[in-house]
């Protein structure tokens, strides 16, 4: 089915809907690449004025990759809650976005619809909103998920504690452990990037892991992102294992480059509950996305890079994810050029995510070859936390050591914190502040040159 | 600088910095960054921004290729007309200029053992720093063994996968790349090393081996080219390159084994749990 729409004396005419979601799409690299973008700005806006007035149902009919071919499609559509869907069934993606804004669209109201919202949905709402658009309705959806903490409530912001070392070298992990920790960081996670994915490695930083949680008592949980299969054979051999990881994409044959189908994530999914290591919940899952990655394994279809990652959160909500992590400036300047552009999708992201029912957080990162710096980041930091976002990485200094990028930094998760008074997770707060790293007011509490008492023999003995 | 101690927060365990490269203990003014640490970023980010951004003074590396080889030097550009071309269009970084392409379909045809094309890639400086040494290091390793360097072709705003096209023109049997990786922020010199047997365009990243990190705090050049002869042999022997010839130059156990280093965060030393 072809769109049109009529400006003055133009006629703008698009062949069906994933052209027509394509060229509304604001401008980033990643579609100029993959050739779907708009021609100029007339034609985006143009797009934009007739996607405004296609109606939500159309997305139930004309799907933009084949039913028969891809599984992620089959997953949406007979997943479709067409339930939830009902109360806002009658409008058009402009009215929806009106609707969103509304004081109707309350809470509770967006947590009941988001089970009847598509990926197609989310994401062709968010390419007619502007950036306070995206931030305020996010900010007004309330995702909780459950492991050893409670994840997701109000007025609260989590990290994920990143210890990557390029060897993997236990004390060198461990020492970025300690600095998070000090920092009050990791109640989302402590989650590693190994550098290798060799299922030996990864036990012994599992293990490790799960020794420091155990030791402090930390209510948090750990995680190891190899690859989802390196999960499943640790289970097998009883490795501690608290969330299993996986990176996924929102096609059939992206998840296929990634040696992944939504059997094998049911496997995992499965094995995961079968260990029962929760104590507050089982939310078990963790997800990494990231827009570009269709695209990155020719597996995109001629589907816009941020319709393509939305689509990965039909995959990320069957599983029922502690956390959901939009890794969004890792990809590289060919997919988002420049601190604009990775502004805007992390803020798409959370918010589509937000409204699909996911715990989105936002690694918010840059390499070194994108036209961003840590300016950038700070906007981005701020405008997701305002956001409601609902975890952000932490690293020693903002320096990945391992992975060779920039994120946020133990630092900037304190800045952000004092800035919108958001605090950790509650348990994760209780022990910061019983094992004295955080005093009542959740301030650092232990002074120049000093540290908490429970930690004073790490420095004193072995690193002597 | 001052650091004084009645406006900073200093953490004791910056001496865990032995363990590891992170940019831990790095105190705090207030809950933000001290002066010093914040300074320290932005000079790094700075450093690996020129790498990727100042241009490769080709003439120099020239010049500096010249005094380890003497044989042909060829100049050639990828489609990628310009940097910020070459940062979004990484199709066009793989891909030679039509007048690059025409230059080498009109070299008389002759089958070559080794071609060497050094391309600017991410970082000018790692390719200006390491890849004549690099170059020469390898020349004296391929003494006495049936291979030798053909040819050496310099590439500007090039991609790996350029030097597929590249060895296909040019005959070549084996294809040495010397590159520019993607500057880390305390790597911003870091060079990348790629082989490739019968280079073909169009060829799958599988067929390629890779050998990364060649600067003065990562691969040494010696260490970089014990790996690159140990493929070059074995490709020579085995004819073929990619997946299916493993590096296994080493025998030496990864750090990964030592699975009894005891946890520093738990150790011996355990203090009474509050």
């Amino acid at each position: 089915m072809t769109y049109q729409i009529q400006l003055g004396q133009q006629r703008w005419q698009f062949d069906d809907l994933k052209t027509l979601m394509a060229k509304a799409t604001p401008l980033r690299s990643g579609d100029c690449l993959a050739g779907v973008a708009a021609r100029d700005e007339q034609e985006r806006v143009a797009a934009q004025l007739a996607l405004a007035d296609v109606p939500l149902k159309t997305f139930l009919s004309e799907v933009l990759i084949p039913y028969e071919t891809d599984e992620v499609t089959r997953l949406i559509i007979d997943g479709h809650d067409a339930a939830a869907f009902a109360s806002i069934a009658h409008l058009t993606v402009g009215d929806f976005r009106n609707w969103l804004l509304s004081e109707q669209a309350d809470s509770v109201t967006l947590s009941a619809i988001a089970p009847g919202i598509t990926p197609e949905m989310a994401a062709a709402v968010s390419k007619i909103m502007r950036l306070q658009d995206l931030v305020l309705v996010a900010s007004k959806c309330q995702v909780t998920t459950a492991f050893r903490n409670t994840i997701g409530l109000p007025g609260r912001m989590a990290t994920r504690l990143q210890p990557n070392h390029p060897t993997d070298d236990p004390a060198g992990v461990a020492a970025s452990v300690l600095d998070g920790l000090l920092y009050g960081n990791g109640d989302a996670v402590i989650g590693i990037n190994p550098a290798s994915d060799n299922v030996e490695a990864v036990t012994t930083l599992m293990t490790m892991l799960d020794d420091v949680i155990q030791h402090y008592e930390i209510p948090t949980q750990s995680c190891v992102l190899t690859h989802v299969t390196t999960h499943i054979e640790a289970i097998n051999r009883g490795a501690p294992v608290d969330l299993i990881f996986q990176s996924i994409a929102g096609t059939e044959k992206a998840n296929d480059s990634f040696g992944i189908n939504l059997a094998i994530l049911k496997e995992a999914y499965e094995a995961g509950q079968s260990l029962g290591r929760g104590t507050v919940g089982n939310n078990a899952m963790y997800f990494e996305t990231g827009q570009g990655s269709a695209l990155s394994a020719n597996a995109n279809f001629g589907v816009d890079q941020q319709t393509c990652e939305v689509r990965a959160y039909a995959v990320a909500r069957a599983f029922k994810p502690l956390l959901v992590n939009t890794v969004v400036g890792f990809i590289g300047p060919e997919y988002l050029y420049n601190g604009k552009q990775i502004i805007r999708a992390g803020l798409e992201d959370h918010f589509c995510g937000k409204l699909m029912g996911l715990p989105m957080g936002c690694d918010i990162c840059y390499t070194n070859h994108a036209e961003a710096d840590q300016d950038d980041m700070d906007n981005l930091l701020t405008l997701f936390a305002a956001a409601g976002g609902t975890f952000i990485m932490g690293i020693p200094g903002s320096d990945d050591i391992m992975l060779n990028y920039q994120t946020t930094s133990f630092h900037d998760a304190l800045y952000a914190r004092k800035l919108l008074n958001l605090k950790p997770a509650p348990e994760f707060e209780q022990w910061l502040q019983t094992i004295g790293i955080f005093d009542q007011q959740n301030r650092l509490a232990y002074g120049n040159q000093s540290l908490p008492k429970p930690f004073e023999h790490v420095v004193g003995g072995n690193a002597g | 600088m001052s650091q004084s101690a009645d406006i900073l927060v200093h953490n004791p365990w910056q001496k865990l910095r032995n363990f590891t490269d992170a940019r831990i203990g790095l105190g705090r003014a207030g809950v933000s960054l001290p002066t010093q640490a914040h300074l320290e970023f932005q000079l790094a980010h700075a450093r690996a921004r020129d790498a990727v951004h100042l241009p490769l003074d080709f003439l120099q590396l020239q010049t500096d290729i010249e005094q380890v080889y003497s044989g042909d030097v060829l100049k050639l550009n990828s489609k990628a007309s310009h940097r910020s071309e070459y940062l979004q269009r990484p199709d066009f970084g793989r891909e030679l200029s039509d007048s690059s392409a025409d230059l080498l379909k009109d070299l008389p045809a002759q089958k070559k053992s080794i071609v060497v094309v050094v391309a600017d890639g991410l970082s000018s400086l790692a390719v200006q720093k390491h890849a004549a040494p690099m170059m020469a290091s390898l020349k004296s390793a391929l003494e006495g063994t049936r291979l030798s360097i053909d040819s050496v072709c310099l590439v500007e705003q090039g991609r790996v996968a350029i030097g597929d096209p590249i060895g296909e023109l040019m005959q070549a049997r084996m294809l040495v790349m010397l590159i520019g990786e993607r500057p880390g922020l305390s790597s911003p010199d870091s060079l990348g090393v790629y082989y490739t047997f019968e280079p073909q365009g169009g060829k799958h990243d599988a067929l390629r081996n890779c050998i990364s990190n060649v600067r003065k705090e990562g691969l040494s050049y010696e260490e970089a080219t014990h790996k690159l002869m140990y493929l070059l042999l074995e490709s020579d022997r085995r004819q073929l390159s990619g997946v299916e010839l493993k590096d296994e130059s080493d025998n030496g156990s990864s750090q990964l084994d030592n699975s009894s280093s005891s946890n520093l965060l738990i150790g011996t030393h355990s203090a009474d749990k509050s």
